[in-house]
């Protein structure tokens, strides 16, 4: 069963990124921000003794919990049950955003607060609510400036990270009421802005809604990792909670969580640690929301499962390290890869996620220069899946005609030989004359931007033969 | 709506089972179960300050002095149920579940909540809060501008396996606050000071 | 020691000269070097573009024609990384060639892993009396992990002047039919790199894969930059002011 909502690409990815290319303001904004993050994260990585163990314990978490998923997923659901929470289970988004609006209907709240929650970016939720009827505002303040724009996140942990300081202060004082020209561009005088819109939003509102971070199978207890506070509010404040989770987020027990709590702050904001991490199991009474659900979605995670190589992808912790060292990312930006999960992990979670279409030219999105890999907190080989999901990826007729006689060639040394001097011999007109500047296509596709020299007149087997 | 939802459950389990790896997963726990040889007063001071919290150190005799001190210039000062009394020598409005402060009441101008915590992270300046009496309910905490958290020294575990292994019951409300709220949303720069409290004032006292 | 060679098909066409050098630098060190004539191309292009199938004969044959030497070295960490990193991955299911990678995928190196790991040199005697600036390339960088073990052989090299690269870690965007298939990003990637070695004012930039000096060099040559593309066994040859 394939996923379905904002994981879908309408474009290939090189016509997408053609756009984003020409944007230069785009580029200095993605430029600074992660070079910035990512010095930051070196710094915090490298002052943790063990970081190369935790590693290997985060992924072997997850490579047991999937080993695991049926059970653990009904031990999960019988704790939260247990605890006071409904859990509820969707095959895909339109699902998945029934649900969540019956229940929000139920409670008969004509609007929401939300917790930053990639699950139901994924799901297109807030385009579910909307047309409900129901009101949904983000109160992560980048999702916050992403709303208020009209636009798409185009990062994981930051969905405004294409944007600077003045260009969101020009949002805020287009899009959000009571701000005046006065506001600076200060990202203090920003927060304090945001503060202030969101305030009586917090604490008026009568159902939030949520994603997690993981979900302990044991306890039943739901964990939300933050930054701003404003997770807090809507975990706390409101009287129904509904938080969406997607079913590889399971984690067996409490003492897991040592391990995540160590990799995810320093890989995502390069923080030691966030400032808010808020757990809470079913319903506690006189403390926070009186109702609490919990929508468990497939969405194409089960179709993940299925590939031995590409399953690793469900590791996936949305820390956004990878995103943060690609310079694929750095140039084209998130909206380039065409689903709410871009960057490295965007281009093998997407594809295995919703199968055919625009997807399938993802994974070759990348030079394969490993630094997604490395910075990975859960060792996802993010290059390994990327060559394995170009064996199914589109190939025109004349490449695999090409490819298939290289092999032929390649396969026979005297074949391989005789083709060299072919080469050789096929260029010597031209030689004299320097580098090629200019070829026919698709070399043209080289000659963009780049000359290209001729092979000089002996090959080095030639010259040992002769030795 | 409810049938409807059985099927997914029942749909998505068995993909799951049909999906699976096959072979199971042996999870190597090589890394350290706690940061050791370190000073955790010292480490938990430098994680605050970095994270722009005042610091302030109190013994069992001066803690009223220095936690008054703090809330001098305060409009009011709320506690949870089960704070020690001699804490405080001047008013305080005390939640309770008979008699739970309003939001409003967290929300006005000049307010101060004192707690206590449950654990605290000298690696990475955490303090955890998990709802028992001395720290009440989580809205206690969150809502005013200025939360005052009283740590005990014999509370300091090194790292975070350690301090979480420390926990008494995991399935309480469960609060990890590190440094006062922030945000790193605007071109990935720590910003401190968003939806919760703006001053975060913690007292390390010696019993 | 029975070393071979293993040229890469693409140093056997278009750079015979640094093939040339690996052999020079291995005789003055008292070395003998064997070409195994039967040797083609490792297959990493066809791998690493979703035809598996069509790099198997290619992963064969490289383990028939390597299978009875103590070494094999090549001046290629992309070519050294494709058969120490994919063969084994690509072998899976097949016990004799899973067998045979085993045996041959360990003892295959990068001619700086070769001289500084197993023939523990990092003074060749080489002389170069110019500035140079290093790009480490991606595979050998974190696949190999060949860290600053090229960088001790060019400190080596007496009259040397290195130069350090702004963002040196970060790729070119050459990453093999990438830089055809995504032309615009590769080429965005392309121009900071050639930016940052120009910025070094170095006379040549030094890389341990020639695929990555011909992108490289390719941009260079486009923005008539002064800066030229060398691989370094070519550098540790060197014995005189000529280039």
């Amino acid at each position: 069963m394939n996923g379905t909502g904002n994981i879908v690409a309408l474009k290939p990815f090189p016509d997408a990124a053609r756009l984003e290319l020409d944007d230069a303001q785009l580029r200095t904004n993605l430029r600074r921000a992660t070079h910035t993050i990512r010095d930051k994260r070196l710094r915090v990585v490298g002052e943790v003794d063990d970081w190369e163990q935790l590693r290997l314990s985060g992924a072997a978490i997850k490579d047991d919990v999937l080993a695991r998923l049926p059970e653990l997923l009904e031990r999960f659901e019988e704790a939260a049950t247990k605890a006071g929470a409904v859990v509820h289970w969707a095959r895909d988004s339109a699902e998945a955003c029934e649900i969540v609006t019956a229940l929000v209907k139920e409670t008969a709240a004509r609007e929401v607060v939300k917790v930053k929650s990639m699950a139901t970016q994924e799901i297109g939720l807030n385009e579910a609510l909307e047309a409900a009827g129901i009101a949904a505002t983000e109160t992560d303040l980048a999702e916050l400036i992403v709303q208020l724009a009209e636009d798409t996140p185009s990062h994981i942990l930051v969905p405004a990270i294409h944007y600077n300081r003045s260009q969101i202060r020009e949002i805020f004082l287009s899009k959000m009421p009571g701000v005046t020209r006065g506001l600076t561009d200060e990202p203090r005088a920003l927060a304090e802005a945001a503060r202030k819109h969101l305030r009586a939003k917090f604490l008026t509102a009568t159902v939030g809604i949520s994603g997690a971070n993981f979900a302990i199978a044991d306890t039943g207890t739901l964990v939300v990792v933050e930054s701003e506070g404003n997770g807090r509010m809507c975990l706390t404040l409101p009287q129904t909670l509904i938080s969406v989770v997607g079913i590889e987020k399971i984690l067996p027990d409490f003492s897991s969580l040592d391990v995540f709590l160590q990799l995810l702050p320093r890989s995502s904001t390069g923080e030691r640690m966030n400032p808010y991490t808020s757990m809470w199991t079913g319903v506690t009474p006189g403390d926070g929301p009186q109702t609490t659900h919990i929508v468990l979605i497939d969405n194409g995670r089960t179709a993940t499962l299925s590939d031995e190589v590409g399953r690793q992808a469900l590791r996936c912790i949305r820390c956004s390290a990878c995103l943060n060292v690609c310079p694929v990312y750095e140039r084209v930006g998130g909206h380039a890869y065409g689903s709410v999960y871009p960057g490295p992990i965007g281009a093998i979670l997407s594809p295995q996620m919703t199968g055919d279409g625009a997807n399938k030219t993802l994974p070759y999105a990348s030079t394969l220069c490993g630094a997604c890999f490395d910075a990975c907190p859960v060792r996802i080989n993010i290059p390994e899946v990327l060559v394995h999901l170009r064996q199914k990826g589109p190939k025109s007729r004349a490449e695999h005609a090409a490819f298939a006689s290289i092999s032929w060639i390649m396969r026979d040394r005297r074949r391989y030989a005789a083709a060299l001097r072919a080469a050789r011999r096929g260029s010597a007109p031209l030689r004299g004359r320097g580098p090629l500047r200019r070829l026919p296509w698709p070399a043209s596709a080289w000659t963009v931007s780049r000359d290209l020299p001729l092979p000089p007149k002996e090959s080095f087997r030639e010259w040992w033969a002769k030795r | 709506m409810v049938g409807q939802a059985m099927n997914a459950r029942e749909e998505i389990l068995a993909r799951v089972r049909a999906h699976r790896p096959s072979a199971p997963v042996t999870v190597p726990r090589d890394y350290l179960p706690d940061v050791a040889g370190i000073d955790v007063v010292e480490v938990l001071v430098d994680r605050l300050v970095d994270y722009k919290a005042g610091v302030h150190r109190a013994s069992a005799a001066s803690l009223a002095e220095v936690l008054g001190a703090l809330v001098a210039s305060s409009a009011t000062v709320v506690v949870p149920p089960g704070l020690p009394p001699e804490w405080f020598t001047g008013p305080v409005v005390r939640d309770s579940a008979d008699a739970p402060v309003s939001v409003g009441t967290l929300d006005a101008a000049g307010v101060t909540v004192v707690t206590g915590c449950a654990v605290a992270i000298a690696a990475t300046g955490t303090l955890i809060l998990d709802a028992a009496p001395d720290q009440g309910r989580r809205v206690l905490s969150l809502v005013p501008d200025h939360h005052v958290c009283v740590v005990w020294t014999d509370q300091i575990a090194g790292g975070v396996p350690a301090a979480l292994a420390r926990l008494a019951d995991p399935s309480r409300p469960l609060t990890l606050i590190s440094g006062p709220s922030a945000t790193s949303d605007i071109e990935l720069n720590r910003v401190e000071g968003v939806h919760g409290p703006r001053r975060l004032d913690v007292v390390i006292a010696t019993r | 020691m029975r070393i071979a060679l293993f040229i890469t098909c693409v140093n056997d066409l278009m750079f015979p000269g640094t093939g040339k050098a690996v052999v020079s630098v291995l005789e003055r060190l008292g070395h003998t070097v064997d070409f195994p004539e039967a040797q083609t191309c490792c297959g990493q292009m066809h791998a690493n573009s979703g035809y598996r199938a069509e790099a198997m004969p290619m992963v064969r044959g490289f383990v028939e024609t390597f299978a009875d030497y103590d070494a094999v070295v090549a001046p290629s960490g992309s070519c050294v990384a494709m058969v120490r990193d994919s063969y084994p991955r690509l072998a899976l299911g097949d016990p004799d060639l899973e067998a045979g990678v085993a045996a041959i995928a360990p003892r295959t190196y990068e001619l700086a892993e070769l001289l500084v790991d197993v023939l523990g040199v990092t003074d060749v005697g080489a002389v170069f009396p110019h500035t140079v600036t290093y790009h480490p390339t991606c595979h050998g960088l974190r696949m190999l992990r060949l860290g600053d073990k090229p960088l001790s052989l060019l400190r080596g090299v007496q009259g040397l002047e290195l130069r350090p690269l702004e963002g040196a870690q970060e790729c070119c965007g050459f990453g093999g039919t990438f830089a055809l298939k995504n032309a615009g990003v590769s080429s965005a990637m392309l121009a900071d790199k050639c930016g940052a070695v120009e910025d070094t004012g170095a006379e040549y930039v030094v890389a341990a894969d020639n695929s990555c000096l011909m992108h490289i060099g390719g941009g260079l040559s486009r923005r008539a930059a002064t800066a030229r593309p060398i691989h370094y066994a070519e550098i540790l040859a060197s014995t005189g002011s000529a280039s």
